[in-house]
């Protein structure tokens, strides 16, 4: 059952006003409410660590940034997060698909499906041992959302919400 | 005429424009020039100065956003010129120094010398984007700034880098801070 009416309304509910990122088959969901509903103001955009970059911008403005991406985005995004959010301290919700999980897809998504949560823990800095993530439990969307942005908000690092098929596919 | 000279021409024509200046050295001789809290100095990710200009400027439409860039970070980002163009920002503001080199990692060629990346702004959709003389650079910052975005103008400077350039002393954090509080209008 498609959780993407309950997630949308949770990221409202958390403050979240400016979207960027580049599609994922397992978010289709939300990025066709995107496109259905321009008060978003969703910014499609051509390169996961432009996106990223977009919302750095977005948060010196004053906004509250997610950035939707496939995880296979997240290896052009390693320097953007690494040499820009991080020592700037700019946070950003980073919702990430997850193909390769269990490793039962195509080839190519089978490495970054398996390394998913590695990925963030290996971006270390001194006192700083890894981004924070969450895997979004379809139980419990608007908790997951709302924990994942309490770590994010107190660290003032970007974070990952980590979205498996069928929860945001669809775009009820 | 020399690409710290083109810089502090350029930053001094930009009042209280928030500006994100691309890494490199650029960044150290806008730093030199006119250091201003408007300044946002990107010191790492390389091609991503116009992509966070074009979040600040869609996030505060009632400010005028300026991008400071090379050539090496506009090729990077190629692709993002395309999303400024596409986007239509009217108070997106784009000048690019020319010297068709990577200056901070001992001036080896970019491919700029065979490309003209002010072609590719206008085929992406800018509203303006030209080349101007360096001798001009002075005179056509104001008129330039004027145009409706998203404008880029482009400008070549010589090869070389500024002797004994001061780094950027101000911490990222700093940085961010600084430069949030004046494009939020603090």
């Amino acid at each position: 059952m498609p959780k993407t009416t309950e997630f949308l309304e949770a990221l409202q509910a958390n403050g979240y006003d400016y979207f960027a990122g580049v599609p994922c088959s397992l978010l289709k969901g939300v990025i066709r409410r995107f496109d259905e509903e321009p008060q978003w103001g969703y910014v499609s955009a051509v390169r996961e660590d432009s996106a990223i970059g977009m919302c750095a911008g977005a948060y010196m403005a004053g906004k509250k940034p997610v950035v939707f991406m496939q995880n296979s985005g997240l290896g052009v995004s390693m320097n953007a997060l690494v040499s820009l959010n991080v020592i700037y301290q700019i946070p950003t919700l980073i919702v990430v698909s997850w193909r390769g999980k269990d490793g039962k897809d195509a080839p190519e998504h089978l490495i970054m499906g398996e390394i998913m949560t590695d990925y963030f823990d290996g971006i270390t800095l001194g006192e700083m041992k890894g981004l924070p993530w969450q895997i979004l439990d379809p139980d419990d969307v608007q908790g997951s959302v709302t924990a994942i942005t309490k770590q994010i908000d107190e660290r003032k690092v970007p974070g990952a919400l980590i979205v498996a098929k069928g929860i945001l596919d669809a775009s009820s | 005429m020399r690409r710290a000279e083109a810089a502090d021409i350029v930053i001094n024509a930009l009042g209280d424009r928030p500006t994100v200046v691309c890494n490199g050295m650029i960044g150290r001789e806008v730093f030199t020039a006119k250091d201003r809290e408007e300044n946002f100095y990107m010191i790492g990710s390389m091609g991503l100065g116009l992509s966070i200009a074009i979040g600040a400027a869609m996030s505060a439409p009632e400010k005028g956003i300026v991008c400071i860039d090379g050539d090496g970070n506009v090729l990077m980002g190629a692709g993002v010129l395309a999303s400024a163009g596409a986007m239509g920002l009217k108070n997106l503001h784009h000048v690019v120094l020319d010297n068709e080199s990577h200056g901070s990692t001992g001036g080896q060629r970019t491919i700029a010398e065979s490309v003209q990346l002010e072609k590719i702004a206008e085929a992406s959709g800018y509203a303006y984007a030209a080349r101007v003389d360096a001798a001009d650079l002075k005179d056509e910052m104001p008129r330039f700034l004027e145009r409706d975005g998203p404008a880029m103008l482009l400008v070549k400077v010589e090869k070389g880098n500024q002797p004994g350039i001061a780094r950027v002393s101000h911490t990222p954090q700093e940085i961010t801070q600084r430069f949030g509080t004046r494009v939020k209008g603090g």
